[in-house]
């Protein structure tokens, strides 16, 4: 029995709705979280926001934080001014506010910024912020951050629309599927997000051992391809944690990814400590959590 | 440029003609695909029913706050019906082979050897005599019993149970995992107790160690078994037996429950003070589980290894109540006289001397408590020409030939209903006493487990017997 119970794939998440039994439920103390501000003189963990334009990632951000950052377009290079920090349980979390993006190619500044924080500064715990009345696409990103890192959980957000469009998102269904914690939040009105803290918490601390979902590609050409390059740069790089994943950009030729090997980039991950003040490079404690 | 990079990113060129020039598209095809089928198979619209999805369904149905009690209780009782009316049969069996046939065998053996009585006495009629009740009397129940559990548990039911009643733990002001550890105290309470590990906190880990001894293990299941089907399964016709002994022993084992909430709730209001944690629980997937393994690690984890563990404590329990019964002290045995000592303050707990001679003997298994009541019964009523002798530890066939020599010693329901009780509420067994020292590292803490129980169990049949005698006027 105690195998079932270790055996910790995160999925039906115990916080299945946001009603108003939530109120309730002893789980609210919001005693338990204490928000920073830009205080963040030292940290624990690194949490990156990341999401979809207008799925409420500031929202969260802010709710967090106890920062009134504006809630809209992210502003460009300068991630400091998207920076807050917050106490939870016995920890200190910095969390960084990404831009709003609908994929992870590189195709724009944004996703750029948002790839190469999630990929190079290697954040404790990525938390995506979806739209839960447009899961479809919101999954898109998803599915792209879950193959750089399983340090994930999903916000499911904007579960009031869900409900005015009399859409029923089932929680503990999208956690089984996609292998992380799934938390239903309300941002605009605090609901859920104490929920949401927890399930950082325990990615956080490793608590949570993640399956993550990785897309299938029904090729055998594809899969040796991918398995050979994959040997050859945990070879050349043998603490990439991705490897299939920089293995599937380079054979799409990705510029940022074909120069982060050529300068060898890759096997630094040094790209974020003069951009991001060192956001989490020098953390390397929870580096193993990444394993893939 | 280091030269493994240089090999890198030309095997990503050359591969890259190999793989065709369409994987761009290839693979964000493939990408939408899965994003479509995942959100697809999580969201229901509104005009559409929801689509069937087995694991959901059967979770709303088993986790509903109408329906997942009710069908709890339905599972166990069934459970249980199965294996009181399907042990009843291969129990005999055995009883008849074991008793009937192999004991007078070795006794004739015995005696064309010339072997002097008090050893035969000692190795035929005390370790050989309760080792072979303890088989025949176990091990049917227990080979039907574990392996329905194991496969509820395979198939992903027990955290569902957990689930139910998290909430209730939250309000008791313990821990929501307590339900895990709770269910493991069904099996055994020394694995309930290390079970308490996934709890953090210390608090709340004392408050699910002190309180785990309410689950009822194994080593009682057979006592409540036995008791329900002779004193309340017979009270009724007896195509009913079966049925009602299974809800009498599935209402103990929820008076078992309801204490665990109880004594929680009392512990983190006085001496255990504390808030509340929180937690994820996870609900595994159902999985079809596969039968025939479980059916093998059943039996060999838990069948073999719980009978084992009572047979290596019955043979030396036997051996010394026939020691007791047989060494005389002015005329009268040693176990007389301890019975004769305990007897007042057993009938004022609606029990008697007899029983709380056995708990005293049983004190490291629970399981040599049936055996030790009935020997002792016969000895204090003057054996009636049953059995084979004084401090002969025997069985008999039907329940109605239980029944009467209990009867005989002045067993009411009164009584089988307390031995029922005091057998849920009691010490636990020093096994689960020495695994709460090792665990807690702490002599308070693992005394205040072991007789909190005790002590409650005085209280609640004392009450139970002068409430009884009250209004039976007896």
């Amino acid at each position: 029995m105690d195998q079932k119970i270790s055996n910790k794939q995160q999925e039906g998440s115990k916080v299945a709705g946001v009603s108003a039994d939530c109120a309730s439920c002893p789980v609210h103390h919001a005693a338990n979280l204490k928000k920073l501000g830009v205080d963040m003189e030292s940290w624990d963990f690194v949490v990156a926001l990341a999401g979809n334009p207008n799925t409420g990632k500031s929202t969260v951000f802010n709710a967090l934080t106890g920062l009134k950052q504006h809630t809209g377009n992210w502003p460009g290079k300068t991630v400091t001014r998207a920076e807050g920090g917050f106490e939870y349980g016995d920890n200190r979390y910095k969390l960084v506010d990404l831009p709003g993006t609908y994929s992870l190619l590189a195709t724009s500044l944004d996703e750029e910024i948002a790839r190469d924080f999630i990929l190079f500064a290697q954040p404790d715990v990525t938390i995506v912020v979806v739209d839960a009345s447009r899961l479809e696409r919101n999954l898109n990103l998803v599915l792209q951050v879950l193959e750089i890192t399983n340090r994930v959980v999903i916000c499911l957000n904007l579960m009031d629309e869900a409900d005015r469009h009399q859409m029923k998102v089932d929680p503990r269904r999208l956690a089984r599927d996609l292998g992380v914690p799934v938390v239903p939040t309300v941002a605009r009105y605090d609901e859920g997000l104490e929920e949401l803290l927890a399930a950082i918490h325990e990615v956080a601390n490793g608590e949570t051992l993640a399956k993550p979902y990785h897309v299938t590609y029904d090729n055998p050409k594809l899969d040796r391809a991918v398995s050979q390059l994959v040997s050859q740069i945990e070879d050349a790089f043998p603490q990439v944690p991705n490897a299939r994943w920089v293995a599937l950009r380079l054979l799409d030729g990705d510029e940022r990814i074909i120069k982060a090997v050529v300068d060898g980039e890759l096997g630094e991950l040094t790209y974020t400590r003069d951009d991001l003040e060192g956001a989490s490079v020098s953390h390397v404690s929870n580096k193993s959590g990444f394993a893939q | 440029m280091n030269s493994n990079y240089e090999k890198i990113l030309k095997s990503a060129r050359d591969l890259r003609w190999d793989i065709g020039v369409d994987f761009h598209e290839k693979t964000m095809e493939a990408l939408y695909t899965d994003a479509t089928r995942i959100a697809d198979r999580a969201v229901t619209y509104p005009e559409e029913k929801p689509r069937f999805d087995l694991d959901r369904t059967i979770d709303k149905l088993v986790t509903s706050r109408v329906w997942g009690f009710p069908l709890m209780i339905l599972m166990l009782t069934f459970i249980f019906w199965l294996t009181i009316t399907g042990a009843n049969y291969p129990s005999g069996l055995l009883f008849s082979l074991l008793i009937d046939k192999v004991h007078p065998l070795l006794k004739a053996g015995a005696a064309s050897i010339g072997m002097p009585w008090w050893l035969d006495g000692v190795l035929i009629d005390g370790a050989y005599l309760a080792t072979a009740w303890v088989v025949s009397v176990m091990l049917p129940p227990m080979a039907i019993f574990f392996p329905l559990f194991t496969l509820l548990e395979d198939f992903g039911y027990l955290p569902r149970v957990a689930f139910n009643l998290d909430h209730i733990f939250r309000k008791a002001g313990a821990h929501g995992k307590q339900a895990l550890s709770m269910t493991m105290g069904f099996g055994c309470n020394a694995a309930g107790v290390i079970s308490t590990r996934i709890i953090d906190s210390p608090r709340e880990r004392l408050i699910a160690i002190i309180t785990n001894n309410f689950s009822l293990c194994n080593g009682r299941w057979p006592t409540q078994i036995l008791i329900a089907t002779i004193f309340i399964g017979t009270m009724v016709p007896a195509y009913l037996g079966g049925l009602i002994s299974a809800i009498s022993v599935v209402a103990i084992a929820l008076l078992g429950v309801l204490l665990t909430f109880v004594v929680s709730w009392a512990l983190s209001r006085t001496i255990l003070k504390g808030e509340v944690s929180t937690f994820t629980l996870e609900l595994p997937p159902y999985r079809p589980p596969r039968i025939l393994q479980t059916l093998y690690t059943s039996m060999i984890d838990r069948t073999l290894v719980v009978l084992w563990r009572a047979i290596i404590f019955a043979l030396p329990a036997g051996v010394i109540l026939w020691i007791s019964a047989n060494l005389m002290i002015g005329g009268v045995s040693l176990a007389e006289h301890l019975v004769n000592i305990l007897n007042p303050f057993g009938l004022l707990l609606g029990l008697n001397g007899v029983i709380l001679v056995a708990y005293i003997v049983a004190i490291p298994a629970n399981e040599i408590v049936i055996p030790t009541i009935m020997m002792l019964t016969v000895l204090v009523t003057g054996g009636n020409g049953i059995g084979a002798g004084s401090g002969v530890m025997f069985e008999l066939e039907s329940g109605l030939a239980t029944l009467n020599i209990l009867t005989q010693g002045g067993w009411t329901l009164l009584t089988g209903v307390n031995l029922m009780l005091f057998s849920l509420i009691h010490n636990p067994c020093s096994t689960t006493i020495y695994t709460i020292y090792k665990e807690t590292g702490s002599a308070k803490w693992t005394t205040i487990a072991a007789l909190l129980p005790v002590v409650m169990g005085f209280v609640i049949t004392f009450f139970t017997a002068q409430i009884w005698r009250l209004i039976a006027g007896w």
